[in-house]
């Protein structure tokens, strides 16, 4: 049932004639109350889906800005458990925003799949994106959140040729995660004509609407972006502001840092199809 | 009316199609990185049932690497313990020192063989990387090592080794600097570079198809110690032992035996300061199944599933997982699994330095520390074969500074 807020904030998106905005921030980084804060601070500055990063020792997708909040939220007393406390603090005061944890699968699987699937109910989470549990493996956790209403979102990239699309497709929920360059986490983007054939494939198969992430920090790629899919993903650039602040003795300046980037991102995916 | 009994869970006919071991195995991989995968399934499959790779592969292990190694009775050892018939599979006395060339040459052939131009690989103590490093330099390939901070500052002498050789190291900072740190990097790189690049991972553990092929590699160890010992001895072993990192050692070493039911299948896990002291490296006797670098393992976590960092005074050893065809075997009791302390493992690098005049790597020390125990179970009409799996001359530094000698 919760899959619905997924579903109903993208075609309000598509009425509006522009992309999703989903914005992507560690949990309990820098800490867990300021992590609320940002939380709250994208909202407010009109991103459109949460995507809540779950802190894990070993984060082999990500790229430098994403792995040092990890260390910062684990030393912060971060962990799975903290992720979905801080998400259930979330849907307490916003019913509306789908909220998505994006982790890897160590933490989900010692929990326990059904033991996850029912907090993350309870805590109001939307969907999952377990970065490497790839179709082949992710069959026992999908069913366990399908029990529960939420969506396993799945992950296609540049390397996924059609075959390999049409057997991600089969078993996907809520969107299709577009990787746009073969790489990590806040490095390079692919080239634009690349992305426009990956998204279109991603979309005709699956049916479900296509966010492109992976390398989006200015608001200019946003734009871009924007014209190309169905939501744009921010995750380094927005984490960025966490550093900045940490590293300045400000830790609370990153609210008022994340709240800014933000804005200039929404406003450009907002008016890039205009 | 003769019944064909077709034992349907041979040990040796493991993975399944989907990579597993039982319950362990698997492709816990970035989606970036799965056709890659899938694409070196296809590829070792058909290099697998090509008889010219083969030749090309033994031609190497004999003319490059020194194969077959010896089988050598340790007798003053042997003595020492007053029990079962101790036997030295001497894989130390391989080209680069140790068994890790084996599993290097075979994959930088398969490498060759998609036509990939650009190896990498990671390496905690510096033995797998000297290896790959020394591979790509016979072949003409570029290298690039993946190795942890920590581990860059006290493995000097690989480093240079490796320098030398051609290849280009990467000091790895994340994390804790070490070799989980390294593999991870490894694993950034490798989806980063998709097109040209091979990853020559080195233990038997990672996505399907690496545990297996990594123990097809190295089973040849095994493939020649059953044959040695039944020349030596005229009879299969009691116990054949083995030391325990990632395991690629002990596997290639156990695989052959597999199917013999009457030989005990022995691996070492580094206990560090000792199992209850929570630092170590012994993933199946303290730690419990996860998912990390590939595979559904044994691993070292903490109880929110995070992982924690291994310790080992063998560089070799201090990894908090295990491969995938361990943890079958040990859930599934086809093979038993013990530790050996940092204490332990130093008094015996001294007794076999002593009286066999061959200086072991740490790592096999290990082992040999629990050969003495299980020569003693035996007794006198036992025998057992131990994969030496490395030789100390790496290790000569950081013994002298554990033992207070200033060199």
């Amino acid at each position: 049932m919760t899959t619905e807020r997924i579903q109903k904030t993208f075609a309000a998106c598509a009425a509006e004639n522009r992309a999703a905005f989903v914005g992507y921030l560690m949990a309990s980084d820098p800490d867990p109350e300021t992590s609320f804060e940002c939380l709250m601070a994208l909202v407010e500055a009109g991103v459109d889906v949460i995507e809540l990063g779950a802190p894990f020792t070993d984060p082999m997708a990500d790229g430098p800005a994403i792995q040092k909040a990890a260390i910062r939220a684990l030393n912060a007393g971060g962990s799975l458990d903290a992720t979905l406390g801080l998400a259930e603090r979330f849907r307490s005061v916003n019913d509306s925003t789908p909220l998505i944890v994006m982790g890897y699968a160590n933490p989900v699987h010692h929990m326990g799949y059904e033991a996850f699937a029912g907090r993350a109910e309870a805590a109001g989470i939307d969907g999952l994106i377990t970065v490497d549990l790839p179709p082949e493996e992710d069959g026992p956790l999908r069913d366990a959140l399908a029990a529960r209403g939420i969506a396993a979102i799945r992950l296609a990239t540049p390397t996924t040729t059609e075959q390999r699309m049409a057997r991600i497709a089969d078993g996907a929920g809520g969107f299709v995660y577009y990787v746009s360059v073969a790489g990590v986490t806040g490095a390079g983007t692919g080239s634009e004509d690349e992305i426009r054939v990956g998204v279109e494939r991603a979309r005709r198969l699956s049916r479900l609407p296509v966010a492109v992430g992976f390398g989006v920090r200015t608001p200019e790629q946003a734009a871009t972006f924007a014209r190309l899919a169905d939501g744009v993903v921010v995750g380094s650039a927005l984490v960025e502001e966490v550093r900045k602040a940490t590293e300045s003795g400000h830790i609370k300046s990153c609210v008022k840092g994340v709240s800014v980037v933000a804005k200039s991102l929404s406003n450009a995916i907002r008016s890039a199809r205009a | 009316m003769s019944e064909t009994i077709e034992r349907p869970n041979a040990w040796s006919q493991w993975p399944d199609a989907n990579g597993r071991f039982g319950e362990f195995g698997g492709r816990y991989v970035a989606e970036t990185l799965m056709p890659l995968v899938l694409d070196l399934e296809k590829e070792y499959r058909a290099a697998k049932s090509d008889p010219a790779f083969r030749e090309e592969f033994d031609w190497l292990l004999k003319h490059y690497v020194g194969r077959p190694s010896p089988m050598y009775f340790a007798e003053r050892m042997t003595e020492h313990f007053g029990g079962a018939k101790i036997y030295f599979k001497r894989d130390e006395l391989n080209h680069t020192g140790a068994h890790k060339i084996n599993n290097c040459i075979g994959q930088v052939l398969l490498a060759r063989r998609m036509g990939k131009t650009r190896i990498i690989a990671e390496t905690g103590a510096g033995q797998h990387g000297v290896a790959t490093a020394t591979v790509c330099a016979r072949f003409g390939l570029p290298c690039v090592v993946f190795m942890g901070k920590t581990d860059v500052e006290r493995q000097k002498p690989n480093v240079f080794r490796m320098k030398l050789l051609g290849a280009e190291i990467v000091p790895v900072e994340s994390g804790t600097g070490t070799l989980k740190d390294a593999m991870n990097e490894a694993l950034r790189d490798w989806v980063t570079n998709v097109e040209n690049t091979f990853y020559v991972i080195g233990t038997a553990a990672g996505p399907h198809p690496y545990p297996e092929l990594v123990r097809d590699f190295q089973s040849v160890i095994g493939r020649e110690a059953r044959e040695q010992i039944l020349e030596a001895e005229g009879r299969l072993p009691d116990a054949v032992v083995a030391c325990i990192g990632g395991g690629s050692n002990a596997i290639g070493l156990f695989h052959p035996f597999l199917e013999d039911e009457g030989v005990k299948l022995i691996g070492v896990e580094a206990g560090g300061h000792g199992v209850e002291t929570g630092q170590h490296a012994a993933s199946l006797s303290g730690g419990e199944p996860g998912i990390l670098h590939g595979n559904r393992t044994y691993l070292l976590q903490d109880k929110n599933g995070q992982i924690i960092d291994a310790h080992s005074i063998s560089a070799g050893l201090d990894y908090p997982g295990i491969g995938p065809e361990h943890s079958f075997l040990h859930e599934t009791g086809r093979a038993e699994y013990r530790t050996c302390t940092d204490e332990e493992a130093l008094d015996a690098f001294k007794l076999c330095t002593k009286l066999e005049g061959i200086i072991p790597a740490l790592e096999p020390a290990h082992a040999l520390a629990r050969v003495g125990d299980i020569a003693k179970e035996l007794g006198k009409d036992g025998l057992i074969v131990m994969n030496l799996c490395g030789r100390g001359d790496k290790d000569i530094f950081s013994v002298a500074e554990r033992l207070g000698v200033g060199i």
